[in-house]
Formats: C-alpha cells, structure tokens, sequence
C-alpha cells in the first residue's frame, strides 16, 4: 500500500492575482474567464502522487477575501505546512504585496513552513512588469521556491504543486498524517474529541473523525 | 466602501461572528467591522503582547514566559458545555472543520474548606467525600427521579410538578441537605446563586440534564475547549462569514452611527465615509457604553458587573490531581456571598501558554465596591501566582429591541461558566433582525468531501 499524507496549504497575495483561479485549476483542471471572489469554499483538496507512489494531500485554504483589508486571522496561517505566495507579472505593485505577505508568514507561521512563490498570468507575457530573474533573485534571497505559472493555459501549475510535495518533510507516519482534519505538525497525534459523534457511541472518542 | 449592505456588523466577538457567519450563509450581504487589529473584541484571547498592551501599556512581557506566539490569553472565562446548543451550532455550521477540541479534565467543587471532584462515574460518585453514606441513597434516588421524568407518564412523576412545585419542594421531597443542594445547583445547574430554589423546578431540572448528559458525553468533564484558545471560535464564524461573501475590515474605527431625523439606522461613519446599510448589529462598546450619552441617546445599560483576574501560573492548581484543566465552582454559601466564585484553568496541553505554564481566571459577580477583594477566596486556592492582571467589567445590556430603528445590540459576555446564555443572545437578536426563530440547517459539504 502507498504512504499517504496530508499538508495544510494556505494562499497568499494581492487581490485578483489569480489565487483562486490557481487553485481551481490545480483542483477541478478549470478556468473560469470572469470568476468572480470565491464564495462557499471552506477548502479545497487535491492529492499529488509522487515517482515512489507516495501520496500528499493538500488540504488548500483560500483568503476568502479576507486579505483585502488586512483582515486575515491567525488561524489562517496556524499549522499551515505550506503557503503559495501568488503574484501577477503584469503587475509590479504585486510582488510588493508578495513580499510583505511572505514577511508576514515568517512572522506568524511555523518557521519549518514551505513557501512558493509563484507569478501567476504568465500567458500574459507580453504585459509584463515583472522579470523572472527579479522574482527568481529575490526567492532565491529568501530561500523560497520559485515558478511561473498560468491559470489560464495550465501551464506551470501542477509542476509548482508538485514540486512543494517533493519539499515537504514526509516524515511522518502515515496513519497519523492521512485524513487528519487539520493539518497539525508533522507527526503530532490527533488526539482530540469530535463534536459530531452522537453521545451514544462513548470509548471511541480519542479517535479522528475520519 | 462606497456599495451598500444589508447588515453592518461592529465588533468581532462571538456574538456578533456567530450571526455574522449564519447572516452570510442566508445569503445577506454583510460588512464586518472592528476598531481593534485582532479579531474577538471581548471575548479575545490574546497573546504576550497585545495582554501587555490591554494591562499594562508600555511595559514589555517578561522573556522569561517564554515565545509571544505560543499564548492565547482568553480574557473572558468560559468552556463550551458538550451537550448544549453552541456545541449544535459548531457542527451544523460545519466550523467545526477550522478547530479541533479538547476535554476540560475536571470539574471541581469548595466545601468546608477542600475542593473536591464533582464526580464523573458511578464509582467516583461512591468515593467522593462530598456526601455521607445515607445523602449518597437519597442523591441516587433524586438523579434517578430526575432521569426517568417523562412529561407524558404521570408514573414517572412521583407526585411533583416540574411546572408548578418550586426547586425547594423537590429537594424537600428528596429530604435533600443543604450542603448536597449547593453542590447540585451550583456544581451541576450552575447557578450563580440561589434565587432558583424558590421557582418552578422546570429550569433546573433542564440544567441538571444538560450538565449529566454533558458528562455522559466524553467521560472527564462536560466541557469542551477549543485548541489555540477561545478566540478560534470567532475567528472561525468570521471565515464562515467571508467564505459566504461577508467583507471584513480589522483596525477599522466606527466613528458614528448615523440615524435619520426619525432615529432609523443609516450607516456607520469611519473618518470621512459613510457606509451605508439596512441593519446594524454590534456589541454595547459601539454604541456608547460607559459614556454620557452623545446626542442624548442611550442604546445600553450596565446591569452589575464582572471581576475577573487572569492568573499565570508556574504549577497546576493544589488538589486537582494535577489536572492539565479544571473547572474549580466555590458555590456562595461557602464562602458567605450571593453570588459563586468561578476558577477556570486551561494550560499548554490547551496550546494556549508556553510549556510548564497554566492559565487560571478567577472571577465572580461584583458584590462590593471592593471587587478585587471578592476573589480572594478563590485565588487563595491557586498557590503562588507568577503574574496578575485584573479587570472589572461592566455588564451592558440594550434598551431597546432594535425593530423601530434598525439597530440591533448584543450583551456583554457574563459570569456563567459556558456559552450557552451566548447563544440564546445570539437566537434572540436573530429573531429581531430577521423575523423568524433561528433554524439551523445542515450546510451543504462543498470543498472537503
């Protein structure tokens, strides 16, 4: 049987930078021209399998709108594994906000968190503002991943998702990691009581809600 | 800032996010608003430093206490009770998918001068010290009245009125002591103080079934308690909320209510923008509580108040076993007061404090207009407090329903121990804004399957 784990992705950018549509892609393998802010989506999760059949998880939180006015919560960022920071290449304003967020992981995330940074609207080459070796030179300062993706053709997309599977530490063991509901440390047990099982059912309730 | 919305929510407690959250999901069009740049407003949990910034301004947190971002200080003291409607609201709204829970470890009572454990099974229940052999039979008898009442079979009703026999007929029935009457009305109905006895038994008797099934529920304790701190609660409603499309605006002042010349609710001005909306909701701090009245309207009036001090400890509570949470219930006889002293402890298996540390609040009903001193009792059962920060809050409550103006009031969090008087707040300013009872329904699963 193949390993399976699980990591908490968080999004991370400027408003219509296509976080959102990212996601989709990656998730559903759509692309929605005129998709308005996301609405009804607590999360989103797609698995990635990598070349020795272990399978990673991403449990995959969007904003939900709550970056636009700085208004995000910490629990966003609580247990996060992994966070794309997501940029626009036709807009230079967009890797400054990518670079204050990625400041602000470091702040409040877990200091063992991987984090991509990712300029997104690549189709859209002729508009752009930014170059790759500007973003690749600063990634590369702050010893983030790196990538160019569009939404809109798929190009890039599964690579960057991919490629942050590969990074993480898949060091926990499988059980504990696969179908856990949040994504708590690596290889801490979920040890908690789930407020969904009827009363009925007692002795079980150190168990995940899986 | 410039559209218009049907709901304008001020402050970001648990009130106010638990009806942003379910306004959102209905389909309302909400702007959610805070002065403060944390989300939770009073019933916040707060870490090092924003608790030194709220106490004491200017003064640095001691190093020594370890890393800022391992604290979630709650500065309202309450558990969430597993049986009761907060615990129905968490799973129908499926927030239950942001927070992961723990159990509170113990439950406590003072008598003569000892805590002892409000027992939790059968076998603790003989053990306990809280009753004499004989008190033991006549409990047993009065809890197994309590579990076979059905309000169809007179049978099961050994000649008593839940409806119209008064708490105090009931215990008399059972030849009940008073000392086994404090602890089952304050340490099971957890009642404040004793008002109830003299009324119709109904009330209580509903207590003490949610407290019994509460602790059938996950075996240690009734309570539940969210990790990372109280504070997850609203945050989590908050996301339900901006998932639904609700907008939200932190370190944001609201500078004034506007109201037409009939006194209807028109927007909420911050610095130069109005933004306008149908409805306002928010809690007694928007609406000037604890100043004169401004343009001679007063929205809310303080009815008593609550001491609480926020302890540090460097050890658990003495006589709790080592209990990594408790609940500790000085019931007021004990102790010669009208109202009960509440301890309420969490610790790092909580993450809420760096390791080693434990977390109590004391707190109680104001009595005196020497507030501090009221919780002596109860802090003295702490042993050494590494740190202390009090505070004496003010209970608001709104004077008007809100219908004629369009402004809805919630009230200020109370001395009980659990949310549960949270949500019937919640249940009633739904009802005024909306017409209708609050009828939960089940969301539908999107996202996770």
């Amino acid at each position: 049987m193949s390993k399976q784990f699980q990591f908490k992705l968080v999004l991370l950018g400027e408003s219509a930078v296509g976080k959102s549509s990212l996601v989709l892609r990656f998730v559903k393998d759509q692309f929605d021209d005129y998709r308005e802010s996301t609405i009804g989506a607590a999360f989103l999760t797609q698995t990635v399998t990598l070349e020795d059949q272990t399978m990673v998880k991403f449990e995959i939180w969007d904003t939900a709108g709550q970056e636009r006015y700085k208004s995000l919560a910490p629990m966003y960022y609580r247990n996060a594994n992994c966070a794309v920071v997501v940029y626009d290449i036709t807009q230079s304003a967009s890797l400054e906000k990518a670079r204050t967020w990625i400041r602000e992981l470091q702040r409040q995330a877990d200091p063992s968190i991987v984090i991509a940074l990712c300029g997104n609207k690549a189709d859209l080459s002729a508009r752009r503002q930014v170059t790759q070796e500007e973003a690749k030179k600063y990634a590369e300062e702050e010893g983030l991943m790196w990538g160019e993706t569009s939404a809109k053709s798929g190009e890039g997309v599964s690579d960057i998702f991919t490629a942050i599977a590969k990074k993480l530490p898949l060091t926990a063991a499988p059980s504990q990691r696969a179908g856990g509901t949040r994504g708590a440390a690596p290889g801490a047990a979920r040890a908690g009581v789930d407020l969904n099982k009827q009363p009925s059912t007692q002795g079980s309730n150190e168990a995940c809600n899986c | 800032m410039d559209e218009e919305y049907d709901v304008i929510v001020l402050g970001t407690g648990l009130t106010e996010c638990i009806l942003s959250g379910l306004l959102s999901v209905e389909g309302k069009k909400v702007l959610h608003m805070d002065r403060n740049d944390y989300y939770g407003g009073e019933s916040a949990s707060l870490n090092l430093t924003q608790l030194y910034r709220k106490f004491r301004p200017g003064q640095e947190p001691p190093t020594e206490l370890g890393r800022d971002r391992d604290y979630a200080i709650d500065l309202v003291p309450k558990f969430i009770i597993a049986s009761g409607e907060l615990t129905k609201i968490l799973v129908h709204t499926n927030v239950t998918r942001y927070l992961e829970f723990k159990q509170i470890a113990g439950s406590f009572v003072y008598r003569d001068g000892r805590i002892s454990k409000v027992p939790s099974t059968e076998m603790e229940a003989v053990k306990s010290p809280l009753m004499g052999l004989f008190e033991k039979r006549r409990a047993k008898k009065f809890f197994e009245f309590l579990q076979g009442w059905r309000d169809e079979d007179p049978a099961t009703h050994q000649g008593l009125d839940l409806d119209r026999d008064s708490m105090k007929t009931v215990y008399e029935k059972f030849g009940l002591e008073p000392g086994t009457q404090d602890f089952i009305g304050h340490a099971m109905a957890l009642y404040l103080d004793d008002d109830y006895i003299s009324k119709s038994a109904r009330p209580a008797y509903e207590r003490i079934v949610l407290y019994t099934s509460s602790m059938a529920r996950y075996g240690k304790s009734p309570y539940i308690y969210p990790l990372y701190g109280l504070g997850e609660l609203p945050q989590s409603f908050a996301r339900l909320s901006a998932i639904y499309g609700g907008t939200y605006m932190l370190d944001k002042p609201s500078d004034e209510i506007v109201t037409d010349s009939d006194g209807k609710f028109v927007g909420v001005r911050s610095g130069s923008e109005t933004v306008k909306a149908k409805q306002v909701i928010g809690d007694p701090s928007y609406f000037g509580a604890g100043k004169e009245a401004e343009g001679g309207k007063i929205r809310v009036v303080e009815d008593g108040k609550v001491v609480r001090a926020i302890c540090i400890l460097k050890h658990p509570i003495p006589g709790t076993d080592d209990s990594d949470s408790v609940q500790i219930i000085i019931p007021q006889n004990q102790v010669n007061r009208r109202n009960d002293i509440y301890i309420a402890m969490v610790s790092s298996m909580h993450k809420v404090c760096a390791s080693d540390i434990y977390v109590a609040i004391v707190s109680t009903i104001v009595e005196t207009d020497r507030p501090e001193q009221e919780i002596a009792p109860g802090l003295q059962l702490l042993g050494p407090i590494y740190d202390k920060f009090v505070s004496v809050s003010p209970l608001y409550t709104p004077v008007s329903t809100g219908q004629t103006d369009n402004i809805f009031i919630t009230r200020s969090y109370d001395a009980t121990s659990h949310f549960e008087t949270v949500v019937e707040d919640v249940q009633d300013v739904w009802k005024r804004i909306v017409g209708k009872d609050l009828v939960l329904k089940k969301r539908d699963e999107e996202g996770e399957p």
